[in-house]
């Protein structure tokens, strides 16, 4: 699977997608009057590299192709930017993504494949998604199969113990189809991480319990290529990448604010922002 | 009885567990260090590749059972069955809301695990699991019987709480029986077509006397003892008939409903609380069925102690003398 082939969109084009994503996360969190717009507006940028540099091995035309990679978001509150992504890269309407959270949507506030199959996991208990991708990783190694596994987490989430079961479980395994991403936003729903339960320093535990590791700007485009290019040369242990990120990424007024991370923006507050996104303030 | 051989029902799963194996090769095995003891054993020998040992590490173990029941396996996790099901949180949102093909079977259930004491004993895992939508419970009653719950398990295409004794328990089945999912299983007495199976107060007895009846219905470790108070019963002039019953969720209502239509009195019988278990589900039965037939319910309602299982059965209210004593209470 050829990453950043010639069909793949470039860097630059990227970046003016991850500016509509985020007024699309925006208007959509909007609309649907809950929902968490800090985390899913830091994870974005992540995600739209993944996604449309092809380091995720998809197709919307088969979306269930038993040889797929698959994704697990594990912090399944910010689905907003899964939804988003998937969206615009052909797995879903556009249009659809304005029912979110609303009654009869298969857009749930949280993933849930019952509803929309091309969720892999069901999530949004925190800790959870990063063992359910450590067993499909099992699976395919067992299986000799291609496919890759995808887990991103929250940085908050990690406080869960199940996560250091799975974090010990995976070295032992030599899951070298497995990438698991940490996106460090550094708020959780009641204050900073650092502050609530520090995980610092979160690479050099994970490098001790053997894990290939990265850590690197979560909004760097670039870097986010470069760290899933290495990743994938890595295939005798597990792989996490650390996303170094800011929670409300790209709206001033929610950056880093522990009250955006469960809050909707009214008109007047999702006006402010997009038109921020839209000036290319930053 | 059909035997006077014992045995305990883990051993039967083990064993039936890695015949399986060889037939069906998506089947893997999960352990939190314990697979000694829930006989995974077997499975690990013929089979090891296919056999993960996750560590002392149980939420773990049920997620990656749930991401390879994603992949297409049919994973099997085993632990004890208080530690298994205690991670109930984990089990309802990996396994029940995802509704993945996940096997998760507890050995040690209940105060028959005798000395190691209330830590180790589930007694609350049945309660738990029927609550989750989507999960199956079964509780087979031997080692006949649990062969062919296993094989039904595997072969059940979503998710199921198997739960199985550490103690020896006796072969209460003939040979050449059926295990049939859903259904209870009428064990006592032994030709059920000599019986009338009317709703009368009473019947005419050899001897002239009335004789009552009372339906008794057990699950797992305790199915012997209700079996012995059946026959107690009997001696004594009662017609006592005993159910066992290996499908405790989704409980076969009808079936319950029919017993106790035919009974003066219901007794149930659990090495299990009272709340939320196997007297639980029978009394929601009939109540939704508008069927008032007394049910008195033998089960737990705190913890318990080390002893042995004989001693705990008889401390704590689960021995034939309280299931003859709970049968005969307002019906002599």
């Amino acid at each position: 699977m050829p990453a950043a082939a010639t069909e793949a969109p470039t860097l630059d084009s990227l970046r003016r997608l991850t500016r509509a994503f985020r007024v699309e996360i925006l208007r959509m969190i909007e609309a649907a009057g809950s929902g968490h717009p800090g985390g899913s507006l830091s994870a974005i940028d992540f995600l739209t590299v993944l996604y449309f540099r092809d380091y995720l091995n998809v197709d919307p035309k088969n979306p269930s192709d038993p040889n797929r990679d698959r994704f697990i978001l594990s912090k399944g509150h910010c689905v907003p930017a899964l939804y988003c992504v998937l969206a615009h890269k052909g797995f879903l309407p556009v249009e659809e993504l304005r029912t979110l959270r609303k009654f009869g949507s298969r857009l749930q506030g949280h993933p849930d494949r019952r509803r929309l199959p091309l969720i892999e996991a069901n999530t949004g208990s925190l800790g959870q998604g990063l063992s359910i991708a450590l067993g499909l990783a099992l699976s395919a190694k067992l299986d000799r199969a291609p496919w890759q596994v995808f887990c991103m987490t929250g940085d908050g989430e990690i406080q869960e113990g199940q996560i250091w079961e799975a974090a010990m479980a995976a070295p032992k395994f030599k899951l070298g189809n497995l990438t698991w991403i940490v996106d460090y936003n550094q708020v959780q729903q009641e204050g900073l991480t650092k502050d609530q339960m520090d995980l610092a320093p979160l690479k050099d535990k994970l490098a001790a319990f053997n894990w290939h590791t990265q850590e690197i700007d979560g909004h760097d485009l670039d870097a986010i290529d470069r760290a899933l290019a290495a990743a994938r040369k890595v295939t005798d242990r597990p792989k996490a990448i650390i996303l170094r990120t800011i929670k409300g990424k790209g709206v001033s007024f929610m950056e880093l604010q522990t009250a955006w991370h469960g809050k909707a923006p009214n008109k007047e507050q999702a006006d402010k922002a997009v038109a921020e996104i839209e000036g290319g303030r930053r | 009885m059909a035997s006077a051989t014992t045995g305990a029902t883990r051993d039967a799963f083990g064993e039936k567990l890695a015949e399986l194996g060889a037939a069906e090769p998506r089947l893997v095995v999960l352990d939190a260090d314990l697979g000694g003891s829930t006989r995974t054993t077997a499975f690990m020998k013929k089979f090891p590749e296919r056999r993960f040992e996750l560590g002392i590490a149980e939420q773990n173990m049920i997620g990656a059972a749930a991401g390879l029941a994603l992949g297409g396996k049919i994973p099997v996790a085993t632990s004890f069955a208080c530690f298994l099901t205690g991670r109930l949180e984990t089990i309802r949102v990996c396994v029940a809301y995802n509704r993945t093909n996940v096997k998760l079977v507890g050995t040690h259930a209940g105060i028959g695990i005798g000395d190691d004491g209330p830590s180790q004993m589930a007694l609350e895992d049945v309660a738990a699991m029927r609550a989750l939508p989507g999960m199956t419970v079964l509780q087979p009653a031997d080692r006949a019987e649990t062969r062919q719950a296993v094989e039904w398990m595997v072969r059940h295409d979503g998710p199921v709480y198997l739960r199985l004794t550490r103690q020896n328990v006796p072969e209460i089945h003939e040979p050449g029986y059926r295990f049939e999912f859903g259904k209870l299983d009428p064990l006592w007495p032994k030709d059920p077509e000599a019986e009338p199976d009317l709703p009368s107060l009473a019947f005419a007895p050899p001897n002239g006397k009335p004789r009552r009846q009372a339906a008794i219905l057990a699950t797992g470790g305790v199915v012997s003892n209700a079996l012995e108070a059946a026959k107690d019963l009997q001696s004594r002039g009662f017609l006592a008939r005993v159910f066992n019953v290996h499908t405790l969720h989704p409980i076969d209502a009808e079936g319950v409903v029919r017993a106790a239509r035919a009974s003066q009195r219901l007794v149930t019988v659990e090495d299990h609380n009272l709340a939320g278990g196997l007297g639980s589900a029978v009394a929601e039965a009939l109540a939704a069925a508008g069927q008032a037939t007394p049910l008195v319910r033998l089960g737990l309602s705190d913890f318990a102690e080390s002893g042995t299982t004989e001693e705990l059965y008889a401390k704590y209210g689960l021995s034939a003398s309280h299931i003859v004593e709970a049968a005969l209470r307002n019906l002599a």
